[in-house]
């Protein structure tokens, strides 16, 4: 059966919206845990260092289509069942959590020591200086590193297909199998990732422009 | 009254004694200058009378209130101002902005009057036509200043000073000095760590001469400066001439 070009792209959107919404969805899941382990190893007492600090080593050395196997075909041994897309979504979110914190640890520390003597030396307390003074000035330094990260997690969301989740490879895939037109339809597939990530990159560009501070550095551009 | 008591003040990092047990007093409304070689302790004396480092030993008291020992360092850091050497404004903030933060979130004013404090000083020191500048856009002299509006803004009983002209190029040091000395008229109460001797002898009430950690004299600027009684303060004034 030879599928015309509307109905084969109409197929692989589906796959894309599926694809954006495991690395949305994973993407603000380890955005959430990073802060967390971030802030646990900065400013955390030695318990909550050494287990955020294990946390992010364990997870920064396994690969992870052997998280995403370990969570879908090894949890159910302890009865934890999770349906396929459950499972790439919490294995992304875990291996990404892991690396984000390293982003969040470093931009925090990019924070030049003299802005917490001088918040200090008016009288701030701990919050106050992390909330007003550390937070803003670390997240611009942020926003280049996530944007990156946010594009391997995209692209590392084709991994899925290895669980059965019907992203975008998969209906490639399923369309292959029907056309016999692997190069036409693998190269589709890349367009798309590639239409995405530029789209992506494009937009935060524009908001980290947007967010510059006057006479700082903007990627080697002046602001 | 005594705005600031230090009594046998002492400070080490790991063996090595940094600040050997310093007492002085100053009265309000006085300008005292510390001077003496580099790596004396002067600026590590400065941090630990806010506790921005801890000393070791030695009790320091504000307006005979004890400072050290007390489990919120904070409530007194909202009455001592401090300008640094590199002037550690904040680069996310307008100029504005940084003399706002203090009154607005640590005295929890409301936005109108925090605007309004942080306009006042920034006139003061002659900067309200930059005061919707960021830090980077800014000269040093110029960030100085603004560091010396956002200590102002919280309206201290003591401003300390940690070599505020050091890091400024030739040109810029006199701006930063003017607004130090009128200071000083208006009878701000000010502890200026400098080596600027010249700027020394016009602001001060009196010069204290520290070395290796201790207090070496202190006196008025004319003994000190020119009929010093110590072998060790003429040793260093006279480098200091040579350099010149």
């Amino acid at each position: 059966m030879k599928m015309d070009l509307v109905s084969t792209l109409k197929v692989l959107l589906d796959g894309t919206i599926v694809t954006v919404e495991l690395t949305v969805i994973s993407f603000v899941i380890a955005f959430s845990i990073a802060i967390v382990v971030s802030l646990a190893q900065i400013y955390g007492n030695i318990p909550l260092k050494i287990i955020a600090t294990v946390y992010e080593r364990i997870l920064r050395s396994i690969p992870l289509l052997v998280v995403m196997f370990i969570l879908f075909f090894g949890l159910p041994s302890f009865g934890i069942r999770f349906n396929p897309f459950m499972a790439a979504i919490l294995s992304l979110g875990l291996c990404s959590s892991a690396y984000q914190s390293q982003i969040f640890r470093g931009a925090i520390l990019s924070v030049p020591k003299g802005q917490t003597l001088a918040a200090q030396s008016i009288g701030m307390n701990g919050t106050q200086i992390f909330v007003h003074v550390t937070l803003p000035q670390a997240l611009r330094f942020a926003v280049a590193p996530l944007t990156n990260e946010f594009t391997i997690v995209l692209k590392d969301t084709s991994f899925a297909y290895a669980l059965g989740v019907t992203e975008l490879l998969r209906e490639g895939t399923y369309i292959v199998s029907t056309t016999y037109e692997p190069l036409l339809i693998y190269l589709l597939c890349a367009a798309i990732y590639f239409t995405v990530t530029f789209s992506t990159n494009t937009v935060v560009r524009r908001i980290e422009k947007r967010f510059a501070l006057p006479g700082f550095e903007f990627r080697g551009e002046r602001a | 009254m005594k705005v600031l008591q230090i009594k046998n003040l002492k400070k080490r990092y790991g063996e090595k004694e940094i600040i050997k047990g310093i007492s002085f007093e100053m009265e309000k409304g006085e300008t005292v200058v510390v001077i003496g070689p580099s790596g004396t302790g002067k600026s590590t004396m400065l941090m630990c009378i806010n506790r921005l480092t801890e000393p070791d030993g030695g009790e320091i008291y504000l307006n005979e209130n004890q400072i050290t020992g007390s489990k919120h360092p904070e409530i007194f850091r909202q009455k001592i101002g401090m300008v640094f050497q590199e002037f550690n404004l904040f680069n996310h903030l307008t100029v504005l902005n940084n003399v706002m933060i203090g009154p607005m979130r640590v005295k929890k004013f409301s936005r109108e009057k925090a605007e309004s404090i942080a306009k006042e000083n920034l006139k003061k020191v002659g900067l309200e036509l930059q005061m919707h500048a960021y830090p980077a856009q800014l000269s040093g002299g110029q960030k100085q200043r603004v560091g010396i509006a956002r200590a102002l803004a919280m309206e201290p009983d003591l401003i300390l000073f940690d070599e505020p002209t050091s890091a400024l190029d030739p040109e810029l040091v006199g701006e930063v000095l003017e607004v130090i000395k009128k200071l000083a008229r208006e009878g701000m109460t000010m502890l200026i760590v400098t080596h600027e001797i010249g700027f020394a002898k016009d602001v001060a009430d009196r010069i204290i001469f520290m070395e290796n950690g201790e207090i070496i004299e202190e006196g008025v600027p004319s003994l000190i400066l020119n009929n010093p009684s110590q072998e060790r303060t003429r040793q260093f004034l006279a480098k200091f001439m040579e350099g010149r």
